[in-house]
Formats: C-alpha cells, structure tokens, sequence
C-alpha cells in the first residue's frame, strides 16, 4: 500500500470518526448544571449546610428555655427581639454566622472549587476534555456564590420556621419604633438576607484566587478564612480608620438599613461598590493566575 | 498498491532520527502540507524548564505518524508526561512549538482536544461518585459533546472496558485495575481520531494489560492514531509501529520499530566441528570480522556489514564443517540500555 492510499484511506476514516468540534447549544448551562450537581451532591457540602442550619435552631431553642430567666433579652445583635417575633431570629441567626461560619464556607467552597479539583488530580482531565480556563472558572464562580447564596437561605428559613414555632410571627416594629405589617417586614428580612448574601461576594473572588495558587485546598480555605479574620480586627483598628471603609468586611453589617423606616439605599449601594471593586481586583488576579498556570498535578 | 518503496521513500527522514540529528528548534517550523496530513503529533524544539530551574524536556521533535501506534518510552522521569502535558495544552512550553492534528497547542486546544482522547499520569476522578456519574460529569464538561447521547455513550465505554458491573459503585472503593479502565473509558467517551495514554497499563495484572494491548490494536486497526507512554517497554512494544526513546529529557532516537530493532550490532555464532576452531576463526577474521572469540567449538564475532550468507559460504569453501550458524541482534531493550546508558525502570 502506497503512502498517498494510507494518507487517502487514513482521511476517508478520520472523516467518518471526526466528532463535531462545533459547540453544542446549550452547552454553559449543561457544565453549570453538572457543577451544581456536584457541589450539592458532596455529602461533606450537604452536612455543612446542615451544620450551619442547626445554628438558628440551637439559638431559638436556647431563647425559648431561657426566655422567663433573668438573662432574657440580653445577647448581642438582635437577640433581645427575637422572643418577642420569630422574624427577629432570622437576622440575629444571621449576625451569628457572619464573623465565622459563613467565611468558613466561603473558604471550603473556594478551596473545593480549583485546589480541590487539582489535588485530585481531575482538573487535568477537565482540561484535557477540553473545557476553557475561563470559562471553568466562571462557572467555579457561579456555583460556588450558589452554594453560599444557598447556605444563607439554609439559616433565614430554619430561622423563620423556628422563630414562627416558639415566638410567633406578628408585626414588626423597626429600629426606630415604627410598626410596619408582617408581610412587609418579611420582604425587609429577605432585603438582608439577599444584602449578606451579596456581601459575601468579595470573599468568594478572594477564595477563588487563592484556589489558583495551590493544589492543597485546605490552604486555600484557610488563607480565606484569615483574610476575613484580619479585615474584622482591622476594622476595630480607630487607627486604621482612614482605610475602613474599603474593608471587605466594613459593610457587612449595613444590612440593618432594611430594618429603618426610610431604608438608605445609598448606605447599601456604597457596601455593594465595595464588594464589586473586591470582586472585581480578585477576579482578574484569579483569572489572569489559572488561565496561564501549568498544570502539573 | 505500488512498492513499499514509494512508502520508504517519501519519508526518510522520519524512519530514523539518531541523537544528534535533530534540527535545530525552530529551523523549519513552517509547516508543509504533507506534514499537516501525515503528522498526527509534530513538535520542533519543544523543551520545558521548570521554574525549579530543571530542564524536563529539552529540545523534542516528536514526529507521530497518522494511523500509528507510537510507543514513547523512557525510564520514569525522562520528561515522557511533562512533553504529554504539553502536547495537551496543561504546562505551557518554555520554548518550542506543537501540533496537534496540524493545529497549533495550546492555541487550538477548543478545536483539537474534543477529537483527542487522553490518559495522563493515571487516572483521577472524584471518588465519591460512581464509574457512570463520573463519565457523565466529563461528558457534561465538554461543550461540543452532544447530550442527548451521553448516557449511551458513557454505556459503550464502560463496555469497552469491562466494567459494567461496575459503573454506579463509588471510584474511591475501585482497585487499582478498574480505576486505569475508567480512565479508559473517559478517553474513549467519543470517537478519538488521536489517543494519547499515559502509562495506561500502570497498575494491570498481565491479564489486563493483555487487554489493553488488544484495545489499542482494535483502536488503531478503526485508524485511531495511538501515542502510548510507558516506561515497561515489553509491555508495549508488540503493538507499536514506531517508537520513540526518551533518556534525560532528550528524544534519543525515534522511527518506525522495524527499522529501531535492525539498527542494532548483530553478532554472528559459529559452531563448527572441535578440531576446526582454529581454521574456522582464521576464516571470520579473514572476512573482516572483528572480536573474534572462541569458546570450546563456538566462535563469537561481531558481524558488522557482512552479510551471514558469506560467513556460511567463506567457511564451506575453506572446506570445513558447518555444524551451526546464528546471528542475534540486540533486543531493543538492549538498544535502549546502549542508548541511555541505564536501564528501564532507572529515575534520575
């Protein structure tokens, strides 16, 4: 057989083999799909949502016992509400979580999301198969700022079911005294929940970036957690007070605008901006990172 | 079908490629069309040092045929995975270019790799999910897959590698074995025009790598290019057409198998009755042969370019007995030893 016949018949066959290389319709929100259905389907994920939906239960159930003691009404953040509307136990529920556990979330989330897959040694096959970098990481994005919108939701509806089950829902009386009907303080508590859930987001580019970094997730996930702890502190700093304001952690706790009679939308908006310059820093510095990393695990 | 010769003839630079003989990177990178076609791997100079400051790859010019089965064999930390990963687009070239299907890596990388199959440094999937699942989630990774046949597909290649029985039991409770087929299987999700394996018979017993030796004929038989990696030679050797060795990060030689294990030294053994040793060897260093040796009614000598047929004919017409005559060549371990100076199985 001549070289030109195994050439010709070599193509004839190629031709009939060759799958198409034409993206499929369709084809983000099926990888979209199947990284939730990872994220979500981890039974490591799944205890970790639970964990952290236990905390407004514990809370309500420690309220409830000890609401005709002498330490009733004291505590922190929007503790001394709570027995008086269930509503309240949503954002004190979600004060508790916010200096700790949900940045421990971010972290193993991040962690999980590029250290993980490299230290399993799968993210070479991603690659191989081939997904693009940038789009991997977006997605990494995506899901990840899901499963913590979704650990957020975990708390404020625990927190709701519990706060309904041992003090009841009434009206809700606002910072200033001012009385507003149930259902328009429901919508206000979900206006936090959605305020934390979004102030989470420069956190989750901050993980990101150190999941390019390295292939041990734990470190990943730690190095975010610390960088939460370090803002807190600083923020405590009055020496430090010119830089506050761009702290990543300085706005989480605006949220209690959505509990003033006039919410200050422009309070909520300057939180958001900083949010959105963090995303937008650690985003860049993680893409520009894995899209020109080797991959050598 | 015309002579194999006009086969020989329109590649010979390709057939053998002793150390030395590469071009110097970049010397004609142009690409001839010829090669875009014939080529289903080409390199030219491709070298990676790592930022440790060692040079793990150092200057290739990979040359795989279409429709070959490529054996790229060398000892453990030869730089065969790290010229592997850049051909796949993972660890970016220090300098030195590749093709893949004639399209540039990592450049191509969206258009190539959906018609590439890979193993790469053993198989790795996540370990709380099935056999299927974990398919799946590959399958779901790649944008030009079609899912309407996904499930069929990922069927097919847990068919092809045996483990059916297998596919909804978690991968962290598969042996060793089952997990290198899954990572078959994953290569073999869609139609491959080029396979590139990694050691993929790491971790076999012989029966499996017997089966993954069948499965690369079969693949390749469909005219499937095969690159396969290994640093066992026997266990990959019978089904190569061509072979490429690493030593060292260098491509010591390459070319197709036959003419590799030709290129050897023959020596020739020749036993003639007891008392002619003597005349017998006078005859062989008559004929020019060098290192002479005799042992009892055998003489050993290197047979260098005569041919074995005169040795018969020279000793018959001296007029003593030929009572035996055998020429060996060196097996391509052998060659392989010779070239690098170690053996298999030998990191640095």
């Amino acid at each position: 057989m001549s070289h030109a016949d195994v050439l010709a018949d070599g193509s004839a066959d190629a031709a009939e083999l060759r799958p198409s290389s034409t993206p499929v319709r369709g084809a983000w929100g099926r990888l979209v799909r199947s990284e939730l259905r990872l994220v979500f389907g981890r039974r490591r994920n799944q205890a970790l949502l639970a964990g952290l939906a236990a905390v407004p239960l514990l809370l309500g159930l420690v309220l409830f016992v000890t609401r005709d003691s002498a330490l009733a009404g004291q505590g922190p953040g929007f503790v001394g509400r709570v027995t008086g509307n269930g509503l309240f136990l949503v954002v004190a529920a979600l004060i508790m979580c916010l200096p700790f556990l949900l940045p421990l979330t971010i972290g193993i989330a991040t962690g999980e999301a590029i250290a993980g897959e490299a230290s399993s040694g799968t993210l070479r096959y991603l690659l191989a198969v081939p997904v693009s970098r940038t789009r991997l990481l977006a997605v990494k994005a995506v899901a990840t700022m899901t499963f913590v919108a979704a650990a957020v939701l975990a708390i404020g509806l625990v927190a709701l079911a519990v706060g309904a089950a041992f003090f009841g829902l009434t009206d809700v009386t606002l910072l200033s005294g001012t009385t507003i009907p149930l259902a328009d303080g429901v919508l206000r508590v979900a206006g936090v929940a959605a305020y934390v859930t979004l102030s989470l987001t420069g956190l989750v580019a901050v993980g990101l970036f150190f999941s390019t970094l390295t292939e041990v997730p734990v470190g990943a996930m730690a190095a975010t957690v610390i960088v939460a702890i370090v803002s807190a502190v600083l923020d405590t700093l009055p020496q430090l007070a010119a830089i506050h304001p761009a702290l990543l952690t300085h706005h989480w706790l605006d949220f209690a605008e959505f509990l003033r009679v006039e919410v200050d939308w422009g309070v909520l908006s300057s939180g958001m901006a900083v949010q959105a310059a963090w995303v937008a820093i650690f985003g860049s510095l993680a893409w520009s990172r894995f899209v020109t990393a080797d991959v050598s695990s | 079908m015309t002579a194999s010769g006009t086969r020989s003839s329109s590649v010979p630079r390709d057939r053998l490629r002793p150390a030395g003989s590469t071009e110097p990177a970049g010397a004609d990178v142009e690409l001839d069309a010829s090669d875009v076609t014939a080529l289903a791997v080409r390199t030219e100079g491709l070298t990676k040092r790592f930022r440790s400051g060692q040079l793990a790859v150092d200057g290739i010019g990979l040359r795989v045929p279409r429709g070959s089965v490529y054996g790229f064999l060398g000892p453990n930390g030869s730089g065969k995975t790290t010229t592997i990963r850049m051909l796949l687009g993972l660890v970016r070239p220090t300098s030195g270019v590749a093709w893949l299907l004639g399209e540039p890596m990592p450049d191509g990388a969206g258009h190539v790799l959906p018609r590439v199959g890979a193993l790469v440094e053993g198989p790795a999937f996540h370990p709380y999910l099935g056999g299927r699942a974990n398919l799946a989630r590959l399958d779901a990774s790649d944008a030009t897959a079609d899912p309407r046949t996904a499930r069929r597909r990922s069927d097919e290649a847990l068919e092809r590698v045996g483990l059916t029985a297998a596919a909804s039991k978690p991968y962290r409770q598969y042996s060793l074995g089952m997990k290198q087929r899954l990572g078959l299987a994953a290569a073999l999700l869609r139609p491959r025009e080029l396979l590139v394996l990694d050691e993929p018979t790491n971790g076999l017993d012989p029966q499996g790598t017997r089966e993954v030796r069948l499965l690369i004929r079969e693949l390749a038989d469909a005219g499937t290019t095969v690159l396969v990696s290994s640093h066992l030679l026997t266990e990959i050797e019978q089904v190569c057409t061509h072979l490429g060795i690493m030593g060292r990060g260098k491509l010591l030689v390459q070319g197709e198998r036959q003419v590799l294990t030709e290129r050897g030294v023959a020596r020739v053994t020749v036993t003639t009755a007891g008392e002619q040793v003597g005349a017998a060897a006078e005859v062989l260093t008559g004929l020019g042969l060098a290192e002479v040796l005799a042992d009892g009614v055998t003489l050993h000598a290197l047979l260098g370019a005569t041919a074995p047929e005169e040795v018969s004919a020279a000793i018959v017409n001296a007029g003593l007995d030929l009572v035996g005559l055998q020429v060996r060549r060196p097996s391509l371990e052998e060659l392989f030893v010779e070239l690098t100076g170690e053996g298999f199985d030998v990191a640095r």
